[in-house]
C-alpha cells in the first residue's frame, strides 16, 4: 500500500495558511535528502535533483524540523483545529 | 480577561492529569488543546502500564474506553523468513499488565474527567507564545489573544515548540528521538480473538525486533484493539536519515512478513499515523521549572524505553500529578518563583519517574548497538532452524549447533561484551 493511499484514509482539514515553509535556495546547496527519508508522509520528494515540498499530507510529527540542519525548514503548528484529526490514534 | 491560576498547554495524558488534579483542589484551570478535540493529534502503540491511572481514577476501567486488557505479551526476533518468540500468557494477568487503548477516544475521556472536576478545556486553540511579567512567565498567547495565569504547565508533547522557546531545554536532536508509524487495521472481533488465542476482553501486546527495521535500532509492534489491530514500527530517527530508509517502507516490510501477514490478513486499513518519541531519557532532561512555568510528560523527555519496555503515558501522568501538587502548594504560599516550583523536581525524584529513568540510564546507549537488531535475530533464528530441522545429516548437540551458527557472525568477545552491557543497562 502506498503512502498516498494511506493518507487518503485520514481526516484532514487543510489550512489555507501554510504551516511549513521550505527555503529551496538552501535545499539546492544540500545533497543530504534527510528530509525525504525522515518524513513519514512523503511531503518531501526528490524530483530532478530538486526537493519539492507539499504540506497537505503532513502528520505534524516534527521529524523534518529536527532532521534539517541547514535551517531550510520553518515549522509552526497548523492553526488550532486544522491539519490532521486522528479518528483512532 | 480573567486571570487563571494555571494554564495547561496540551490535553494529552500529562495535561489532563495536571488539570484534573489542580481543578479538584478548586484551582481555576484552563487547558488549551490545538486539536479539534483532545486526542486528535495523538497516536501511540499502545498499552497503558502501571498503577498510575488507578491512583488518579480508581476503577477507571469500568467506564474508560479501554479496548482490551493485556493477558498475552510476546517478544519475537524476526529474520526475513523466520521468527523466534517468547510468549508470555497468564489467565490471572491483572490491570498491572496493561490495558490497550486508542488515543482519539481515550484522551477525550481523560479531558472530560478534568472538565468534570472544574477545568475549562478549550480545543482548536494553539498556544504559540508566552506572556511575561518582569521576566517571569505570566500566561500564554494564542495569536493576538492573551491568556494570563499565575503559572503555565507545558504538556505539549514530544514535538513541543514551546519548551525551547521558554528556555527549558534545547531542541531534540536526531539521536534523541525515535519515529513511530502505524496503521489501524480493522478485523471482526471474533477473528482477532481466534488468531491471537484470546477470550472476551483479553488482549495481546506483541513486540518484534530484527528484520522489521532492516537491522536499524527500533522494532515493530502489534496490539489487539477491540475490533482492530494497531500495527506499527518504531525506528531511531538518526538511523533513518543516515541509512536512507523510510519508516513507511519498514512498515510495509513488517506487514508483509510471513508471521505478521497471517495476523493481519483480510484486514482493512482505516488510518495511518506518525509521531515522535523522546528516547534518550535522563541524558536530555530539561530544566523542570522556571519562574511561572513547569514542564511535564514527553515535552520534558520523560519516556522509558528499554527495548522491552516503552512507557510514556504513565510517566506523563505521574509528572502531571507532581506538577499539579507543586502548583497547589505554590498557590497556598502565593509564590510561583523558580524557588517554589523547584519542589516539582524533588517530587519526580522521589517517585518512579526519575528513579526508573535513572535506573535505566544506560539503556538508550545499549539500544544503539545494531547487533541487537541484526546479528542476534539472525543467529538465534538460524540456530533454531537447525535444531528443529532433520534433513538426514547427523546432528550435533544444541550447544554445538549454537556455536556453529555464531561462526563468522560474532566473536565470543563481542558476545560477552554485549551480554555485560545488557546486564548493566537493562
Ligand atoms: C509509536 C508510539 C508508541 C508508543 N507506545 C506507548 C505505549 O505502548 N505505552 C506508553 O505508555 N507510551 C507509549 N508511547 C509514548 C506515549 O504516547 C507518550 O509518552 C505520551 O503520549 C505522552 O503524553 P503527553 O501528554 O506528555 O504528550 P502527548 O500525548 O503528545 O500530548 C500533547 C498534547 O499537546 C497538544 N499540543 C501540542 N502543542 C500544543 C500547543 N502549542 N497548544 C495547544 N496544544 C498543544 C497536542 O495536540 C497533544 O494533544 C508511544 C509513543 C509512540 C509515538
Amino acid at each position: 500500500m502506498k503512502v498516498e493511499e494511506k493518507l487518503a484514509l485520514n481526516k484532514f482539514e487543510i489550512d489555507k495558511e501554510v504551516h511549513i515553509t521550505v527555503d529551496e535556495s538552501k535545499c539546492r546547496e544540500c545533497n543530504m535528502t534527510v528530509c525525504v527519508y525522515t518524513c513519514p508522509a512523503d511531503c518531501y520528494v526528490l524530483r530532478d535533483q530538486h526537493i519539492t515540498f507539499s504540506y497537505e499530507g503532513c502528520l505534524e510529527c516534527g521529524s523534518c524540523r529536527i532532521a534539517c540542519d541547514k535551517g531550510a525548514i520553518k515549522w509552526v503548528n497548523p492553526r488550532g483545529g486544522f491539519g490532521i484529526s486522528y479518528q483512532f490514534g | 480577561m480573567d486571570k487563571f491560576d494555571a494554564i495547561v498547554v496540551g490535553a494529552g495524558p500529562a495535561g489532563c492529569a495536571t488539570a484534573y488534579t489542580m481543578a479538584r483542589e478548586g484551582l481555576q484551570v484552563l487547558v488549551l488543546e490545538r486539536g479539534k478535540y483532545p486526542g486528535a493529534k495523538n497516536m501511540w502503540g499502545g498499552a497503558f502500564f502501571g498503577p498510575v491511572m488507578e491512583e488518579i481514577f480508581p476503577d477507571f476501567w469500568k467506564e474508560a474506553p479501554v479496548e482490551r486488557s493485556v493477558s498475552r505479551h510476546t517478544i519475537s526476533m524476526l529474520t526475513e523468513h523466520e521468527s523466534l518468540s517468547f510468549d508470555f500468557r497468564s489467565d490471572r494477568a491483572d490491570k498491572n499488565h496493561g490495558f490497550i487503548i486508542l488515543r482519539a477516544k481515550f484522551d477525550q475521556w481523560l479531558a472530560k474527567k478534568a472538565e468534570q472536576a472544574g477545568a475549562i478545556i478549550a480545543t482548536s486553540l494553539e498556544a504559540d507564545d508566552f506572556l511575561y511579567e518582569g521576566g517571569a512567565v505570566a500566561g500564554v498567547k494564542v495569536g493576538s489573544e492573551s491568556f494570563p495565569a499565575s503559572v503555565v504547565i507545558l504538556a505539549d508533547g514530544a514535538n513541543s515548540l514551546l519548551a525551547a522557546k521558554a528556555g527549558l531545554r534545547k531542541e531534540f536532536g536526531l539521536h534523541d528521538v525515535k519515529q513511530g508509524v502505524k496503521e489501524v487495521i480493522q478485523l471482526p472481533r471474533e477473528v482477532i480473538e481466534d488468531r491471537f488465542g484470546l477470550q472476551d476482553d483479553e488482549g495481546a501486546a506483541l513486540e518484534f525486533i530484527g528484520s522489521c527495521t532492516r537491522g536499524l535500532p527500533g522494532g515493530g509492534f502489534l496490539y489487539t484493539n477491540h475490533d482492530s489491530l494497531s500495527v506499527g514500527v518504531v525506528v531511531q530517527l538518526a538511523a533513518v536519515g543516515e541509512q536512507k530508509v523510510k519508516a513507511s517502507d519498514l512498515l510495509e516490510d513488517f506487514k508483509n512478513h510471513p508471521l505478521i501477514q497471517r495476523y493481519i490478513s483480510k484486514g482493512k486499513t482505516v488510518e495511518y499515523s506518525a509521531h515522535l518519541i523522546p528516547v534518550t531519557g535522563v541524558k536530555i532532561l530539561p530544566t523542570f521549572a522556571k519562574d511561572g512555568i513547569l514542564i511535564t510528560g514527553d515535552a520534558a523527555g520523560l519516556v522509558l524505553g528499554t527495548g522491552l519496555i516503552l512507557e510514556g503515558a504513565n510517566f506523563a501522568m505521574a509528572s502531571g500529578v507532581a506538577a499539579a501538587q507543586t502548583v497547589i502548594k505554590a498557590k497556598k504560599a502565593g509564590d510561583f518563583t523558580t524557588k517554589a516550583l523547584d519542589h516539582y523536581e524533588g517530587l519526580l525524584k522521589s517517585r518512579f519517574v526519575l528513579k526508573e529513568l535513572n535506573a535505566f540510564k544506560r539503556a538508550p546507549e545499549f539500544l544503539e548497538n545494531e547487533r541487537i537488531y541484526n546479528t542476534y535475530p539472525e543467529l538465534l533464528c538460524s540456530a533454531a532452524m537447525k535444531m528443529f530441522e532433520n534433513d538426514g545429516t547427523v546432528r550435533e548437540g544444541s550447544f554445538k549447533t549454537l556455536m556453529g551458527s555464531m561462526k563468522g557472525k560474532i566473536s565470543i568477545w563481542q558476545l560477552m561484551k554485549d551480554a555485560w552491557m545488557a546486564k548493566e543497562s537493562l
